[in-house]
């Protein structure tokens, strides 16, 4: 099924990409945020031809003040926990509208957006049921691990070891205690036809997953790195950079689940240590080596599973 | 000619919206609801009503997805009881804030807790103040015609705003009465085709839902709140032109041998029947007491109300749920406020009764009535009642 | 400026406080919010584009020359342009020199 939809497909290249914008200047994203540079890709690359379900967070707080937008598509925002249902309502309200002939046939990408915590926590029963559903929809998370729009307090997509207004070190805490959970793998679990974990660093690689997530018929699942420069306390020009080494030390490894099958889409052959990518960041400054250590060692399991995965796929 | 058949109040419900030829449904089951979702499923299984139905995994998400349907430019319906109805707290008042005309159907249940799956009103009390339309049914037919009547208003670009029509569960939901069920083609005389007038769609790009700064908040809000009342009139009209096609008469405030009338007894939903038993006993007792029911209950008609009970001199006002710690239930405390001030004469006084399922006779209303009048002569009476209620 | 547009009265509001602009964001100047500008030298420049897909505030813009144009209305100062330059060729300059 996956091939059919797909057989149209192009791959970006940069001297391909598309020039259109989604989002206009004038947002209000802090200076070098990420998360709006994510989802401004993943927007170009699906093309005009879409509309839009946002939860609550930053993305719609920096876009849509009153009395100005910076959305250039038809955009929604009702609340915090529930951009799937209503990607699902606006995807089956448009289904039957074309089948009684009220509005033109034609395909129009239907995306729900969320953060970390609208998708991962409080918003995680509604993803589950429009992905359960099967609503021909793209659904973006990005992933700037912790509730940014409320003064960076943890969600369940922080990583151990970080620092937020919510879990912060003291005598008695390292910061964060529990590891990342892994919304790509449980998406995956719903058998839907695509997922796909991608990096602004690596911007064609994300634009061209963002472009086959709206080709394909059926739900998609997007996880986008979203480097906060606010929150993660990282200079302000390095929200690529951060992406780069997430990737490079296995941090934020790029892979697509086709079909249920896991492709590794950048195999990290020599990678950097994990130390690289947390030094750079205030959020983990106060980790000590050990604790370092124990995160290491983490990251190295986690990529050897997916690897794992993605070699049992292969030799199917 | 409409057929009248004998008919399960419930499936009465979803013929309605299948009749309305409604595009979308997204519900999630709930007793005492239950049999209007799988009715609906049924019709649109069946072919009969050519919709979409989103079987939500909650309520949450069932309200959810009708917002995004309705802006989608669908004819939307729901319905739900209870704990839903509370799941959907926090979007019901984001529906009229984006002008979505959804049409909800609650079947009263009492809010937990104690869990309860029997009838009364603290779910919808719970949801006076949420920016949507809100009409009680007393029987069959009417839960019929006030979900066709419902879209009629819901859309009219005057009001753009959802509705939720109530019936009683249980006593009102499940039981069989004769109704007359309007063919989709019959009513598609009196509901034309919802048009949209904001609507999400790539060829003209909008921002739904911005967020409010200071500078506009307040006039969102009284944009809802100046549509909610002025929907009465179309309300009104709407019943009008509803009793030109069908025969059938409805009234924001409707009223019960009140002519003549020293005491009138104030109640909302199925119990009419009894209270109107209640009223007749009273009468051939030489009591002079009327009826007077709450058919629209949002927006309040106050003008409507103070008609009904000029020149009365008691009113006996039963409620259906309990307001914690306030001055007693909504529909009392909403009843006394309004005719404050009225006349010099006019006292009036609060019963609860009827909560999770608890009987309401025909006795019970004769003993409101009794004490209003016993009160009224004293010149005080308590807070409020609690009909029935053990101590020990 | 957005004040000014927001003061509507509710009767003119569009339905459900909709924003019918699409862009309108354009009005808002964020280029004041920057306190380091970058400059591009053009004899360096391969007019690869990075500057134009990595920025977050949409400020490079294609030309047909090949180039990319900078804005000021929205630049915000955040340098990554500057440091993902494969060439060098953009630097970043306080504002003000
Ligand atoms: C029901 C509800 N609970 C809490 C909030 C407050 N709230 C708004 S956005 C947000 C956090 C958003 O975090 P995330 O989804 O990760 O997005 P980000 O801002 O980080 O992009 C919270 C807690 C809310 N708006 N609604
Ligand atoms: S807080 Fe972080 S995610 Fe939010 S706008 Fe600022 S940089 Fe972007
Ligand atoms: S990134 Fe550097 S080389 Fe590439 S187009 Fe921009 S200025 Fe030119
Ligand atoms: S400094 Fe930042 S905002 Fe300005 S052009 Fe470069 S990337 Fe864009
Ligand atoms: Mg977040």
């Amino acid at each position: 099924m996956m091939d059919a939809a797909l057989k149209d497909f192009k791959r970006f290249t940069p001297k391909t990409l598309p020039k259109m914008e989604a989002i206009a200047q004038g947002h209000r994203a802090c200076q070098g945020c990420g998360e709006v540079l994510a989802l401004r890709m993943a927007l170009k690359a699906i093309g005009k031809n879409m509309i839009v379900a946002s939860a609550t967070g930053c993305m719609e707080i920096i876009t849509s003040p009153y009395p100005q937008t910076a959305w250039q598509v038809p955009w929604i925002h009702v609340a915090f926990e529930n951009a799937a249902a209503v990607a699902s309502g606006i995807e089956a309200a448009r289904k039957v509208l074309m089948r009684k002939r009220r509005i033109p046939r034609q395909r129009t990408t239907i995306v729900a957006m969320a953060g970390d915590g609208g998708t991962a926590d409080i918003g995680l029963q509604a993803l589950s049921g429009a992905l359960e559903r099967g609503h021909d929809f793209v659904y973006i998370c990005l992933d700037n691990e912790a509730y940014m729009n409320t003064g960076i307090q943890r969600s369940s997509c922080t990583p151990y070891g970080a620092m937020t207004t919510t879990s912060p070190p003291g005598k008695m805490s390292i910061g964060q205690h529990t590891w990342k959970k892994n919304v790509p793998a449980i998406a995956a679990a719903h058998g839907i036809p695509y997922v796909a974990t991608a990096s602004p660093a690596y911007y064609t690689d994300l634009m061209n997953k963002a472009k086959k997530a709206a080709m394909i018929k059926g739900p998609a699942y997007l996880h986008l790195y979203s480097p906060c420069p606010t929150g993660w306390r990282h200079a302000g020009d390095l929200a690529i950079e951060i992406s780069r080494l997430a990737v490079k030390t296995k941090v934020f490894p790029l892979y697509e689940v086709v079909d249920g099958r896991y492709i590794l889409t950048r195999k990290i052959k020599k990678p950097k240590p994990v130390k690289e990518y947390l030094k750079l960041q205030g959020r983990f400054r106060h980790l000590d080596e050990e604790t370092i250590e124990e995160i290491q060692q983490r990251v190295d399991r986690e990529y050897e599973a997916l690897v794992r995965k993605a070699a049992l796929a292969e030799a199917e | 000619m409409p057929k009248r058949v004998g008919m399960e109040v419930s499936l009465a419900a979803s013929e309605a919206a299948c009749a309305a030829d409604a595009d979308l449904i997204a519900a999630y089951p709930i007793t005492p609801q239950t049999h209007i979702v799988e009715h609906l499923s049924e019709l649109v299984a069946d072919g009969k009503l050519d919709a979409e139905f989103v079987p939500v995994e909650s309520e949450h998400s069932a309200i959810s997805v009708c917002v995004g349907s309705s802006a989608a430019g669908a004819r939307t319906f729901t319905a739900t009881s209870s704990q839903g109805l509370a799941l959907m707290h926090e979007i019901l008042f984001i529906a009229p804030a984006l002008r979505t005309p959804i049409v909800m159907v609650v079947a009263n249940r009492a809010l937990s807790g104690p869990i309860s799956i029997w009838n009364d009103h603290s779910d919808i009390m719970a949801e006076r103040d949420v920016g949507w339309i809100q009409t009680f049914a007393e029987n069959g037919q009417e839960v019929f015609d006030l979900v066709i009547h419902a879209f009629k208003v819901a859309e009219d670009p005057e009001v753009l705003l959802p509705i939720m029509v109530n019936l009683d569960g249980f006593t009102l939901s499940h039981v069989v009465e004769p109704i007359e069920i309007l063919s989709a083609s019959e009513v598609s005389q009196y509901l034309k085709p919802y048009k949209p007038q904001m609507v999400l769609d790539p060829k003209k790009p909008v921002t739904m839902g911005p967020v409010g700064m200071p500078e506009v908040y307040t006039e969102a809000r009284w944009q809802i709140e100046s549509l909610l009342r002025g929907s009465k009139k179309v309300v009104v009209r709407a019943w009008k032109e509803f009793s030109k096609h069908y025969g059938r008469t409805y009234k924001p405030i409707e009223t019960y041998r009140t002519r003549g009338a020293d005491v009138i007894l104030i109640t909302m939903g199925s119990v009419t029947e009894t209270a109107m038993t209640a009223v007749d006993g009273m009468r051939e007792k030489g009591i002079k007491v009327g009826l007077v029911r709450f058919r629209l209950w949002r927006p309040f008609p106050i003008e409507e109300l103070k008609r009904a009970v000029t020149g009365v001199k008691v009113l006996a006002v039963m409620d259906r749920a309990i307001s914690y710690g306030g001055q007693g239930g909504p529909v009392f405390t909403e009843v006394r406020s309004a005719l404050y001030g009225q006349s010099g004469q006019l006292q009036v006084f609060g019963f609860v009764a009827g909560l999770g399922g608890r009987d309401i006779t025909a006795a019970m209303f004769e003993q409101m009535v009794k004490k209003a009048i016993r009160y009224a002569k004293k010149g005080k009476g308590p807070l409020y009642e609690l009909m029935g209620v053990r101590e020990r | 400026m957005a004040k000014v547009d927001a003061l509507v009265g509710w009767r003119n509001l569009e339905i459900g406080c909709a924003i019918t602009e699409p862009g309108s964001s354009r009005k808002l100047k964020t280029g004041d919010w920057r306190s380091q500008r970058p400059v591009t030298d053009r004899d360096k420049c391969i007019k690869c584009g990075m500057c134009w897909i990595y920025c977050p505030d949409i400020v490079y813009s294609p030309t047909k020359s090949g180039y990319f144009k900078w804005d000021g209305n929205y630049c915000k100062g955040c340098g990554i342009c500057a440091r993902e330059c494969p060439k060098d060729a953009i630097t970043m300059v306080m504002e003000g020199e």
